[in-house]
């Protein structure tokens, strides 16, 4: 993280707390502690569950509420307690909030024209924005008059209309169907690219936050758990809860053994060694207490949880050629794929998925028993 | 309704019936539909009739009359009554003049009901604004304290106003003890005292369609436009205003409407001295004894009020296409 210094931060969450209610017997934390850094350019997503914070976080930047503690900075300035509208960051709102009594056009204008720019110049950027959400011949509209995807657009247009140095997106994709939504995905991640404007997105859907961030912040219960690369935080899930909430994972419980820099070994209850990669926390809570080792080595004996993900193992191709094996309770049959969710000997349940290849790979049906090959790496211990 | 569908032609013609005659049947069905609805609406015409259009033909029928001695009237056509509304005739030289009492009265109508309109505005719109942004709770309490006024009679609220302005009243006998003053400052039986009584009495009319405007209003927009740079003024005047203004003009109007013919209100607070429409149009029915002026002004009143409903209406016929 220490490189990190010397990078351009669009956004700096430094150890902002919020609680909302006054009356103690009210008192909800909705962010606890949490400190975050967003970096210039950046496509960067807060990803958690309904009542995670992530939407408190992003409404702290956008200036509708102040920290309880903590401060909010952008590009170096405290802006904790001002106005929405002495903040150089414009919002998406989930809801749109379109201006009703006005067009299209006007909407996209309002920005501008708080902003005391001349008429011409306003008219200038409305003209430009409709053009780059492709609204052109949707000018003279109410936002009742068009459908929901094309209001998202202009919502899209009219916050980046005031030419915000950040912009802010509120879980602005989560009212379109599925196939609107996939389009605007693509749609987003090209406006980013075309304007190299930082956008802080908030959904809580996985799998967008997985194809469209540079970097996610993984959320729950008011504290950010994880931040990463997409592929960062899918490999390498710090903790259960990042484990489960993107994609599936495996846990099986285990014994940290001995670590060296970000792997180590790790033999589960069933008696087999397998290598992890250890995240720095695990190490820390975990080995981190022994004295008397050379740096960057270390050993003891910690119970860990141990996460492997369905589609990073294989079943063997005979019984006992694997590193685990169970008996097959059920096979599901995805068409791109099959998932065969198994009990292994220590009782614990395993899921593998298997890409159906039709090459012969390995088959198994209900009741068979199988083995379970997993590549050195594959495996991920948990903080928690 | 067992009103039989009115375009049974089609079938008819499918039966192989010749066409002559499935347009004769065709006629019947159409013209026993049309009386079947007539039936049907036939008490609610009855009522309308005799409670709503016939009274006000009689007041138009009379307007064209002749005055009798002793009040009622004459059947003898006159078209008097209506020049009086205007002009009047003299009595030296018969010229024809402007009725200036007449119209001093019309314009002081005018005057009072647009000051009460703009004072129960600027009184009433940050009100309901304040209640709207309470708490569900409190909203409440506020709307019940907002409405009590209702359930006692208007000539006691009024006369609780005489209390308050009188020069005996509280606010003299306060400014006294103070030694602020030291004669009572004259507010009963002025035009200011009218304003005030018809501003405290109408006041709910305002607050309650403001209010059910301002609560309908989406308060993200308003963090939308404090999002794109809106100050509070041009959050007011840009989104705020525009939003809410059909609450707004339905609170004027209704306002405005009972402040055209109050009766009651002039009549308590300004004496005999500052008439209004309404008492002009009861003095021609009691002491003038000439009711076919009374039903003329009474006319003359119900085409202004006319004339503010119609604008209302094109008001709000526009507004509604974002207010679903």
């Amino acid at each position: 993280m220490h490189d990190m210094a010397v990078e351009a931060r669009a956004v700096e969450a430094r150890a902002v707390t919020k609680i909302f209610g006054s009356d103690d017997s009210a008192e909800v934390t909705a962010l606890d502690d949490v400190t975050v850094s967003i970096r210039e350019n950046e496509f960067f997503t807060l990803l958690g569950p309904s009542g995670c914070g992530k939407t408190t976080l992003l409404r702290l930047i956008a200036g509708f509420d102040h920290p309880t503690r903590g401060e909010i900075r952008l590009h170096g300035e405290d802006i904790s307690h001002l106005p929405p509208y002495q903040r150089r960051v414009n919002t998406v709102f989930q809801s749109y909030a379109l201006f009703p009594h006005m067009t299209v056009a006007e909407n996209i204008a309002f920005g501008p024209e708080m902003l005391g720019q001349p008429r011409a110049e306003v008219a200038r950027t409305v003209d430009e924005m409709l053009g780059l959400v492709r609204m052109e011949e949707f000018s003279a509209r109410r936002p009742e008059q068009i459908s929901g995807g094309q209001q998202q657009r202009v919502a899209l247009a009219r916050a980046l209309a005031a030419h915000p140095r950040v912009l802010l997106l509120d879980e602005p994709l989560s009212a379109l169907d599925l196939k609107l939504r996939k389009e605007m995905q693509i749609e987003l991640k090209r406006l980013q690219h075309e304007t190299g404007i930082t956008f802080v997105f908030v959904t809580h859907d996985q799998e967008e936050a997985l194809t469209m961030s540079d970097r996610i912040a993984v959320m729950n219960a008011g504290r950010i758990l994880q931040i990463g690369a997409p592929r960062e935080i899918y490999d390498h899930p710090a903790e259960r809860f990042v484990a489960n909430f993107i994609g599936e994972s495996n846990l099986l419980r285990g014994e940290l053994g001995v670590v060296t820099s970000a792997t180590g070994t790790v033999t589960l209850s069933s008696g087999v060694t397998l290598s992890a990669s250890v995240p720095d926390g695990a190490v820390r809570a975990g080995a981190g207490r022994t004295s008397g080792q050379t740096s960057g080595q270390t050993s003891s004996q910690t119970l860990v949880n141990v996460a492997i993900r369905p589609e990073h193992v294989q079943l063997a191709a005979s019984p006992d050629a694997g590193t685990l094996s169970g008996r097959v309770e059920n096979v599901v049959y995805f068409g791109t794929d099959t998932l065969y969710h198994l009990r292994l000997v220590t009782g614990e349940p395993f899921t593998v998925r298997m890409q159906n290849t039709r090459d012969g790979s390995p088959d198994a049906r209900i009741g068979d028993t199988v083995g379970v090959s997993i590549r050195a790496g594959v495996a991920q211990v948990l903080q928690d | 309704m067992s009103a039989p569908p009115s375009g049974p032609a089609p079938a008819a013609s499918s039966s192989g019936l010749d066409p002559g005659r499935a347009a004769r049947l065709a006629g019947e069905v159409a013209r026993r539909d049309i009386r079947t609805r007539w039936m049907l609406s036939l008490p609610a015409i009855a009522i309308v009739t005799a409670a709503a259009a016939g009274p006000l033909l009689i007041v138009l029928v009379y307007s064209f009359l002749t005055p009798g001695p002793y009040g009622n009237v004459e059947w003898r056509f006159s078209p008097d009554a209506w020049i009086n509304v205007v002009l009047q005739k003299d009595i030296f030289d018969d010229t024809w003049q402007w009725a200036d009492a007449h119209l001093r009265i019309f314009w002081r109508s005018l005057e009072l009901s647009f000051l009460t309109t703009a004072l129960t505005l600027v009184l009433g719109v940050p009100t309901a604004w304040f209640i709207a942004t309470r708490n569900e709770r409190t909203r409440v309490v506020w709307l019940f304290l907002i409405t009590i006024p209702f359930w006692t009679n208007l000539l006691i609220r009024t006369i609780a106003v005489m209390e308050l302005i009188r020069n005996e009243g509280v606010i003299n006998s306060a400014l006294i003890g103070l030694g602020l003053i030291e004669q009572p400052i004259q507010m009963m039986f002025t035009d200011f005292a009218i304003a005030l009584g018809m501003t405290y009495v109408y006041l709910p009319l305002m607050v309650l369609p403001v209010y059910a405007s301002i609560e309908k209003l989406d308060f993200r927009l308003v963090e939308a436009g404090y999002d794109l740079y809106a100050s509070r003024r041009k959050m007011f005047l840009r989104i705020i205003l525009p939003l809410v203004k059909p609450g707004i003009i339905a609170g004027s109007i209704l306002v405005f409407i009972p402040s055209l013919g109050a009766y009651v209100t002039p009549r308590v607070l300004g004496g005999g001295k500052n008439l209004m429409l309404g008492n002009l149009i009861e003095l021609q029915f009691g002491q003038g004894r000439n009711w076919p002026l009374g039903a003329a002004l009474a006319i003359t009143l119900m085409a202004m009020v006319m004339v503010a409903l119609l604008y209302y209406v094109h008001v709000t016929g526009r507004g509604r296409r974002w207010h679903g």
